[in-house]
């Protein structure tokens, strides 16, 4: 394996995020900190509690997808699709890199990326509303994973992207309706029994009801369909992507 | 001579339907120096990127040290650098996080000493703190070179290496490919500056419309292709050439001051000593003579031209 290589593009691309620290950090953070005043604060006193969970905390789980989902995108999308822009990707392909590397570099670094923006937004929150986390290891598993697939995901737009345009369609028109409608903000038991069949075809509803299961044990779906629905995701993207590299799909003519 | 690079029957059809390349055959020796010459849109970058790993092939083999570019990748790249025809770089990258990303890729442990040598021979020491959009083109080109070498490569492909660079730059540049030749790189250029292969190349191929027309030996290559034209100045003016002189098929000159006669140069017998006893004889007085030898460029274009 040539560990030199993913060592270099992780450290790359890392770089690259804290050379642009505001955008890549602090950006997201305020975001969500501006969600907590609207929606946990402002808000929030006049709803009553969901599930027995107060307004403000029920909302934690939700707003951390909602930046780890569009935050992975963005990170994983843009660390492939400028060197193609660019035309620097020449180097990583005439080098002697496996796919597996050239992936463990890119989406290992937009995973990373993403899962401390999700940490800084729980310590955040932690200002805003009272915090307890039943499940920390189930929590930390899903964050994980999250982080992971939806990071290939972002990888493979950035792959299929070959304007600046169709890096943005995606993750704006599909993505953030998908978390707003999700159950980022409500209970999906909230909505009417046809909205409620609706929403079960939206696969983030699974991904935010496992990750908000494992602070305060209450799920719109069971745990384990969450678990293997997001599992299955994952296995997807990494099916999409073997076989974009197997055939040099948007890489090598 | 070993060689180093082994391309069989290589051919490339692009999505589009266009053939870049067409059943292409080379061997490149170990240490030397090939040009590729061809106009635009012959094939050239296509069989570089073909090698490098950057563009698949449709048909055909390429072996790098004895090994398939397909199934020993990781060897075959690590031997290989990569200099781009355009300036392909990160505007926002430092010199030195270039250079030292570039080792990485290629599997080499960081050595600061190595790219601290490498970028004083590139004269670009003084700016390895800087991002890289600072720079002049010619610096950029540079770099290009030093990330190519970032990883000590053992072959080395420039794409149209001087491509819009000054004169001066030019023979810079021509000076370090001699010096990465004496330290053992082999080096494929390619070019659609005859000067640039003339003045450096041991080898010349020539591509023209994906085909590989010829590799010759680049002075093998003007004396077979070359001739040589000896320019007799008179010191009178003639309306016509005499007929005493017809045997030579002589032209003469718009304004009747020159006799060119063109000759094989190869040939045991050029004619010449007995064609100026006959210019004597003739009583022509001959004010003064010099011969000249077709350039590679000349041999290029009615090579490029016999063909169309």
């Amino acid at each position: 394996m040539n560990v030199q290589a993913v060592k270099v593009i992780y450290k790359y691309e890392m770089l690259r995020a804290w050379e642009t620290l505001l955008q890549s950090f602090a950006s997201p953070v305020i975001s969500t900190a501006l969600y907590f005043v609207v929606f946990g604060s402002a808000i929030g006193e006049r709803i009553a509690q969901i599930d027995g969970v107060p307004y403000g905390s029920f909302i934690v789980p939700g707003l951390m997808m909602l930046a780890l989902l569009t935050q992975s995108i963005a990170n994983a999308s843009f660390g492939i699709f400028f060197p193609k822009f660019t035309g620097t990707i020449y180097e990583v392909m005439s080098a002697p890199v496996s796919f597996l590397e050239i992936l463990l570099g890119y989406v290992g670094a937009a995973a990373t990326k993403s899962l401390i923006i999700g940490l800084i937004i729980l310590a955040t929150a932690g200002f805003f509303v009272p915090l307890e986390i039943a499940h920390p290891v189930w929590m930390a598993a899903f964050l994980l994973l999250t982080c992971v697939s939806f990071s290939l995901f972002g990888f493979i737009i950035g792959l299929w992207a070959d304007d600046f345009e169709k890096l943005q369609l995606i993750p704006l028109l599909v993505i953030t309706p998908l978390v707003f409608l999700g159950g980022s903000f409500y209970s999906v038991n909230m909505l009417p029994p046809i909205w409620q069949t609706v929403t079960l075809f939206n696969p983030v509803v699974y991904l935010i009801s496992g990750f908000r299961w494992s602070f305060f044990e209450v799920s719109d779906v069971s745990v384990g369909v969450s678990l293997a629905m997001v599992l299955a995701f994952l296995v997807v993207c990494l099916l999409v992507v073997g076989w974009m590299f197997r055939t040099g799909y948007r890489l090598r003519q | 001579m070993k060689s180093i690079v082994s391309v069989t029957n290589l051919s490339k059809t692009y999505s589009d339907g266009h053939e870049a390349l067409k059943d292409v055959s080379l061997e490149i020796a170990d240490g030397e120096i090939l040009a590729l010459l061809g106009p635009n849109g012959a094939g050239k970058t296509t069989l570089i990127s073909i090698i490098c790993g950057i563009v698949n092939a449709s048909d055909g083999s390429v072996s790098v040290d004895g090994h398939d570019i397909i199934a020993d990748y990781r060897h075959t790249r690590s031997l290989i650098g990569l200099v781009p025809q355009e300036l392909t770089l990160g505007h926002f990258d430092k010199v030195w996080n270039t250079l030292c990303f570039s080792r990485g890729l290629f599997g080499k442990a960081p050595d600061p000493d190595y790219i601290e040598r490498l970028l004083r021979n590139l004269s670009l020491w003084s700016k390895k703190d800087t991002e890289i959009m600072a720079l002049s083109g010619g610096m950029k080109r540079r770099v290009l070179i030093g990330k190519a070498l970032a990883h000590e490569p053992k072959v080395l492909f420039l794409d149209e290496p001087t491509a819009g660079v000054d004169v001066e730059l030019r023979k810079d540049m021509w000076a370090l490919v001699r010096e990465l030749r004496e330290s053992g790189v082999t080096i494929i250029l390619t070019t659609h500056y005859i000067e640039e292969a003339e003045e450096i190349a041991d080898r010349v191929g020539i591509i023209d419309g994906g085909r590989l027309i010829l590799v010759e030996n680049k002075q093998e290559l003007m004396q077979k292709l070359g001739r040589k034209a000896m320019i007799i100045e008179l010191d009178e003016s003639l309306a016509e050439v005499p007929d005493t002189l017809a045997r030579w098929g002589l032209e003469l000159s718009g304004d009747g001051s020159q006799l060119t006669y063109t000759y094989d140069p190869r040939g045991v017998r050029t004619g010449i000593p007995d064609l100026l006893q006959a210019v004597g004889e003739a009583g022509l007085a001959v004010k003064d003579f010099k011969t000249t030898q077709s350039s590679l460029e000349e041999i290029f274009v009615s090579l490029v031209k016999g063909r169309s």
